[in-house]
């Protein structure tokens, strides 16, 4: 017999294979030192914005708090290194698993809220995670920040290289990719999307609803600590600012634009934003010059067209059958829609 | 027989209205109960307390002796009751297929972790599913709609969908909320013949409904409900005679 994953969702080595070619044959056309930092950089948001994707996108469940959860992996990756001599990979380590049980007590208690509340409340955590790494001073650095975080290196080999980095940072994003489409491709992935569509039908048949809600939450967490770790060992020095909302919503704007029910469509969006960011900063600085940050304005006008015109993302406006891990996500409602009718409950 | 599904007393007040008022019945082993009444009548409040999805003012509702008043909804299903809803509760965004998967979970035990590092037990859960899924959907005519995504379903069609996924797992007590509502006569019969296959298999069911027909047709015991107030327990037969039941549907006058 086929596979029963096949059955329902056809196969997706096609896009991995997709994937990996475009990782390896980036560094051949790219030379400067400029785009690799981006192209790392995006690797690293990448990491993030498919635990939201995850969290987003099937399990219907919002938060503009995740930049917190970056911090605190880079924070414990930051002090346990710079401060206790800890091995980087190590403290890495302890920075993921503190993060999950960090979200998993916190989602218990904020992911009995719905929509609006439930954004508050992961605004909330954002804020008091920033309090904290600034308030925290004798640790953390303070608003100072945290200096002197050392390069990662692996079997002798210096991660500290852009090029070693590259590699190193898009092998972890092809390692998220696959454990989250195991995910999305078995009875966890049918749940959290049966939770977007009918809470109360998923909890009819037996499903802890909670506990799945929560689950995916704290993974996203975890997801985003990752990153937060490696951000850290990357750029050596770490500030509170860097973990503000601000950053929440820019996360939220990729997986937005890329199309919030796809963890393609996370990647797409990521870099997407990524480099418009730059656009924007360079044409702000050389033709109009402008100093402030104009993104934010720019991300702001981005979230209502996406919104407006293409709900699905820009993962919906190509051809979703072929390179979206769940081909049913090509029917799914608009967003907006879908936030109303959950809202209905029985 | 022993009794399935024991309700004791039950009642609920919303402030100072009294939906259900002290109702006592008790579903057997194998037996098929209707709830009946007029619009208003408390049949969905009754419901929606024996599911836990509502909690009693005052009565406790026991299942094979136990009493499930006042547990979690999910905890329902592990026990062996599952329930449709009269306004459906089917999962639009997904396939046919999935949908009635979804029905298995009771009996699957992947989680977050197992599922991402595709431990050995996930392939196992698959299949269970799928094997279950695919021979419901088999019985019921319904193979050739396995990737239809189910909001795309003529309304009909998606009742049965949502049945199929409410007896997939082979729970013992079945709670159907107006089953029949919304199909037409063939559709109507067809479901009927589905029910009375299940109570043939050992299956009970407890279900609200409109159309008398199908209620006399399929009923052993039929509970009649007027302002929340049992009025009536019987036999499909002696229900039709009884006075309060016709004058609760048909008025005072008509006696």
């Amino acid at each position: 017999m086929e596979k029963v994953e096949t059955i329902l969702y056809g196969r997706r080595w096609k896009s991995f294979l997709g994937f990996i070619a475009l990782i390896l044959i980036l560094p051949l056309v790219v030379s400067s030192q400029y785009v690799f930092t981006l192209l790392i950089l995006i690797g690293i948001y990448c990491i993030i914005t498919i635990g939201l994707s995850l969290l987003i996108g099937y399990a219907g469940q919002i938060s503009i708090g995740h930049a917190a959860f970056v911090g605190i992996g880079a924070y414990v990756s930051g002090v346990l290194t710079v401060k206790y001599s800890v091995s980087p990979w190590v403290a890495m380590g302890i920075g993921m698993v503190a993060t999950f049980i960090i979200a998993y007590l916190i989602g218990m208690q904020v992911l009995k809220l719905k929509g609006h509340i439930l954004a508050l409340a992961t605004i909330a955590i954002n804020i008091i995670v920033y309090i904290l790494l600034v308030g925290l001073s004798d640790y953390t650095g303070g608003a100072g920040g945290l200096v002197g975080i050392p390069n990662l290196s692996l079997l002798g080999l210096d991660l500290g290289n852009q090029v070693n980095f590259y590699f190193f940072v898009w092998s972890i994003v092809f390692v998220v990719i696959l454990f989250s489409t195991n995910i999305i491709r078995s009875s966890v992935g049918r749940i959290l999307r049966s939770i977007h569509d009918s809470e109360i039908g998923t909890e009819t048949l037996g499903v802890n609803v909670t506990k799945f809600k929560v689950a995916i939450f704290a993974l996203s967490a975890m997801y985003a600590s990752l990153a937060g770790s490696l951000y850290a060992h990357y750029i050596n020095f770490i500030a509170p600012p860097t973990f503000y909302i601000s950053f929440s919503i820019l996360l939220l704007v990729m997986v937005m634009v890329g199309g919030v029910h796809s963890i393609w469509g996370a990647i797409i969006g990521t870099a997407s934003i990524m480099f418009l960011n730059e656009v924007i900063r360079f044409v702000g600085h050389t033709y109009f010059n402008i100093n402030g940050e104009v993104e934010i304005v720019v991300y702001g006008l981005i979230i209502i067209l996406v919104m407006i015109f293409i709900p699905k993302g820009l993962v919906g406006i190509l051809d979703v059958r072929k390179i979206s891990p769940v081909k049913s996500s090509i029917k799914k409602d608009v967003t907006i829609k879908k936030n109303v009718a959950s809202e209905k409950g029985v | 027989m022993g009794n399935l599904l024991q309700v004791n007393g039950l009642t609920k007040k919303f402030g100072g209205v009294t939906a259900v008022n002290d109702v006592s019945f008790h579903v057997g082993e194998g037996e098929i109960v209707a709830v009946i009444g007029p619009n208003g009548a408390g049949k969905t409040t009754l419901f929606n307390m024996i599911s836990s999805y509502i909690q009693p003012t005052d009565g406790e509702v026991l299942f094979k002796g136990k009493k499930i008043s006042g547990r979690k909804i999910f905890d329902l299903a592990h026990l062996g009751i599952s329930r449709t809803f009269q306004n459906l509760q089917i999962f639009s965004n997904m396939t046919v297929l999935e949908n009635v998967m979804m029905g298995t979970s009771v009996n699957i035990k992947t989680n977050v972790f197992s599922a991402g590092f595709r431990l050995p037990t996930v392939k196992r859960d698959e299949e269970y599913a799928y094997k279950a899924a695919y021979e419901v959907l088999t019985m019921m005519e319904m193979s050739d709609l396995l990737h239809e995504q189910a909001g795309q379903l003529s309304y009909g069609l998606q009742k049965k969908l949502e049945f199929a996924r409410a007896i997939v797992y082979k729970p013992q007590l079945i709670m159907l909320d107006e089953p029949m509502a919304g199909l037409n006569d063939a559709e109507t019969n067809t479901m009927a013949g589905y029910i009375s296959d299940l109570k043939e298999k050992g299956h009970s069911f407890l279900f609200v409904e409109h159309k008398m027909a199908t209620i006399m047709q399929l009923a052993d015991r039929i509970v009649v409900l007027d302002f929340g107030t049992k009025i009536a327990e019987g036999t499909p037969d002696e229900i039709q005679k009884n006075e309060k039941v016709i004058s609760a549907y048909l008025g005072e006058e008509a006696i």
